[in-house]
């Protein structure tokens, strides 16, 4: 018998041992980061950059298979008691020595992850991990000239870049409302200092916000170079007209952090995406009802709101909970409860 | 069903009243919810499995009595634990807001032989949107036993108090059976029935699991301690379902509980489902400890009231659930421990004879009867 056969038989055997629950269950209790566990990270440090940014050193499990400089990592955090999943850029170059990763947080107004991070979570608390995704990394091959574009907590990919990999010939463009509030400034200047860098903030509460067309004049030779931006979507759109304009869009690669950003109003559009159904359906009818009325396959249990019968995937949308009146808003693993909640807005239901 | 309704005082208006000062009591609880919740059950959790692991260690060597004494409390513990505080109330969705896939109601396998999935369906469908309707609620006398004056009398129900006592021995087993209403589908037709079926195999499956784990594997890694550690893992099983067994007759069983005719739900407000909840259940009073042990279903009012919030809450909800039974006049029933398990032994003692009839008949109780 090979040694894999072996391994699984035992593996059966406890799983044998440990039933109705995994042999996992119990592991957990004691090593969590093991090899093998469902993918999470340590909290080990949160350090400030800025009034309203901080970064999180990260150790992740032993599953973790690395990054390239640029991708982002979707990390699951508790906060008050509720799982979030968020996408933050990995801030750490991918050969750092101590095994740890991190990741730079922007606090923004009313983000329930975000606030979080940076303001209330203490060394030693365990996350979720994915492994790393995303495909706004440089090429094997060093380009010659490189203009990094950023603004606010879009740099934070781009440090990313810059920590991890020395080029000749790199320009960065970066717009924060006031000086204080560029992320890794002092860092950033030790680059210039030592001419690794060449810089150029843009203090958008004092210069405004930065018209495309300025960049003749802030990077002569920007359509030689290969670019990546990160920022608001008005500043990639502008981008990517600019850089269509003269051809060379190509040498554009864009990050953009939200891409849909959920409104939540009063009834709407009802996908049914297993199904393929589409309906309308008002703010105050039931999903569950609304589904089976458009003859798609519903489970449904006590039609008042107790027995967690009819709990499906909301893939996409917000939905209302029509006994309290919260909303709530697509992530993954959310589940929602169809006999007790109506549409807020297109929604798509996994039935 | 008594002849003298306890609610003939409370009108429309008030009943719906009611309604919307106990729903005013759930968006409370909903709206303070969060970290120290999700901190409860983790811990709850991670000392059962703890528990469980560590006894199952001393049970490896049970031979010395100090050993098999030790083990068997501790597994008998864990067993409980899992059932009443974590199992149950998971199952209930009581923890599906903190979207941990492995704390959820869709996710949760317990230490039982009825598949979660299936008693979801008869528990929290069934029970609890029918709670105490007669021919609605299997429940109530669990499809064996009469349980109101009203059910007609049979000479089987002379035996009710031994059939009710091995059912409290091999509980999970009875659940399971009455999970899959045993009884009504073993007639020939619907044996066959392939949903039937396959719910019968699911079950299989999961007795074939237990019974491997508890029986075969652990006694045969105790190896000189199989049959001590055999015997361990019986008692614990035996402890826990006596023990579930009385905390679930205190529910709905006590003197003092109200049950209700299937045409009186008909139509029902939001209002009237509440009060039905709260004179259809009984809780039990005591201290702490012994709330965690039961689940929280000494709180079964409570849990009546609002299935889906966290178990660790009820205590605080009880206080004001109290004060509205005290302004509406209402009567809560509660007790302590040995008092309602003796309330509700009585009342199957006195059902297995044969009663007068009630002062208020009612016209199709007989046909119900059948259909129950």
């Amino acid at each position: 018998m090979t040694s894999t056969a072996l391994r699984s038989r035992a593996w059966k055997l406890l799983e044998m041992v440990t039933t109705p629950l995994l042999p996992s269950d119990y592991l957990d209790l004691v090593r969590p980061l093991r090899t093998g566990a469902d993918l999470r990270g340590r909290i080990e440090a949160v350090h400030p950059e800025t009034r309203d940014a901080a970064t999180v050193v990260i150790r992740p499990g032993r599953g973790w298979r690395g990054h390239t400089a640029g991708q982002y990592v979707r990390i699951g955090v508790d906060v008050d008691g509720v799982r979030l999943w968020r996408a933050y850029s990995l801030t750490s170059p991918a050969n750092r020595q101590d095994g740890r990763v991190t990741i730079t947080v922007k606090a923004i107004p009313d983000g329930k992850v975000s606030n979080h991070l940076v303001r209330r979570a203490k060394p030693g608390t365990l996350i979720q991990l994915d492994q790393a995704t995303g495909d706004f990394v440089l090429p094997q091959a060093k380009p010659a000239k490189v203009l990094y574009l950023t603004a606010g907590s879009g740099i934070t990919p781009v440090m990313g870049m810059l920590r991890d990999t020395e080029l000749d010939d790199v320009v960065m463009v970066h717009c924060a409302p006031q000086p204080q509030d560029v992320i890794f400034r002092d860092e950033l200047h030790g680059l210039v200092a030592d001419k690794k860098l060449r810089l150029t903030e843009v203090h958008t509460d004092t210069d405004g916000m930065l018209d495309i067309a300025r960049l003749d004049e802030l990077v002569p030779d920007w359509t030689e170079r290969e670019t990546w931006a990160c920022g608001p979507a008005g500043l990639l759109d502008a981008a990517e007209e600019h850089w269509t304009e003269q051809g060379i869009q190509e040498r554009l690669h864009t990050e953009r952090f939200r891409p849909g950003i959920v409104v939540a109003g009063d009834g709407g559009e009802v996908t049914f995406s297993a199904t393929g159904k589409t309906v309308d359906a008002d703010g105050a009818t039931p999903l569950l009802d609304i589904g089976e009325e458009a003859g798609v396959l519903m489970p449904s249990g006590c039609r008042m709101g107790i027995c967690f019968g009819c709990v499906t995937p909301l893939k996409a949308g917000a939905i209302r909970d029509l006994r309290t009146g919260e909303i709530t808003e697509a992530e993954p693993g959310v589940l929602i409860q169809t006999c007790v909640s109506a549409a807020a807005g297109p929604c798509d239901i996994e039935r | 069903m008594t002849a003298i309704d306890p609610t003939a005082h409370l009108t429309a208006e008030q009943i719906e009243e009611l309604g919307r000062e106990l729903d005013a009591i759930r968006d409370e609880v909903i709206a303070d919810r969060g970290e120290k919740d999700a901190a409860y059950i983790r811990k709850v959790i991670s000392v059962q499995r703890t528990l469980e692991l560590a006894s199952r260690g001393v049970l490896l060597f049970s031979i010395f009595p100090p050993a098999w004494l030790l083990g068997t409390a501790g597994l008998s513990v864990a067993k409980i634990m899992d059932n009443m505080e974590i199992g149950h109330n998971v199952l209930h969705g009581q923890w599906d807001w903190m979207r941990d896939p492995k704390i959820h109601s869709t996710t949760w396998e317990w230490d039982h032989v009825s598949p979660s999935e299936q008693w979801k369906h008869s528990h929290n469908e069934l029970h609890h949107t029918y709670t105490n309707v007669i021919g609605k609620d299997n429940d109530l006398g669990y499809g064996i036993m009469r349980v109101d004056e009203d059910q007609k009398w049979h000479p089987f129900h002379l035996g009710q108090p031994l059939w009710n006592f091995i059912n409290a021995c091999f509980f999970e087993y009875g659940i399971a059976a009455y999970d899959l209403e045993l009884g009504k589908n073993l007639h020939k037709r619907r044996r066959k029935d392939p949903e039937f079926r396959a719910r019968a195999k699911a079950v299989g499956r999961k007795i074939r699991k237990q019974v491997l784990k508890d029986y075969v594997i652990h006694p045969l890694l105790s190896g000189p301690s199989f049959l001590t550690t055999l015997a361990a893992t019986f008692t614990a099983n035996v402890v826990r379902n006596l023990w579930s067994h009385s905390v679930i007759m205190c529910g709905h069983f006590p003197e003092g509980v109200q049950v209700f005719e299937r045409r009186s739900i008909k139509g029902e407000t939001r209002g009237q489902w509440y009060l039905r909840q709260m004179m259809g259940s009984a809780n039990i009073s005591g201290s702490k400890a012994m709330h965690f042990m039961t689940g929280n279903l000494s709180h079964q009012i409570e849990h009546h009231l609002f299935p889906d919030l966290p178990s660790n809450r009820y205590a605080e909800v009880a206080v004001k659930v109290r004060a509205l039974f005290q302004k509406y006049e209402l009567e809560y029933v509660t007790g302590p421990l040995p008092k309602q398990v003796f309330s509700a032994w009585h009342k199957v003692f006195r059902l297995s004879l044969p009663n007068k009839k009630p002062k208020v008949k009612t016209p199709d109780r007989e046909q119900e009867l059948v259909a129950a």
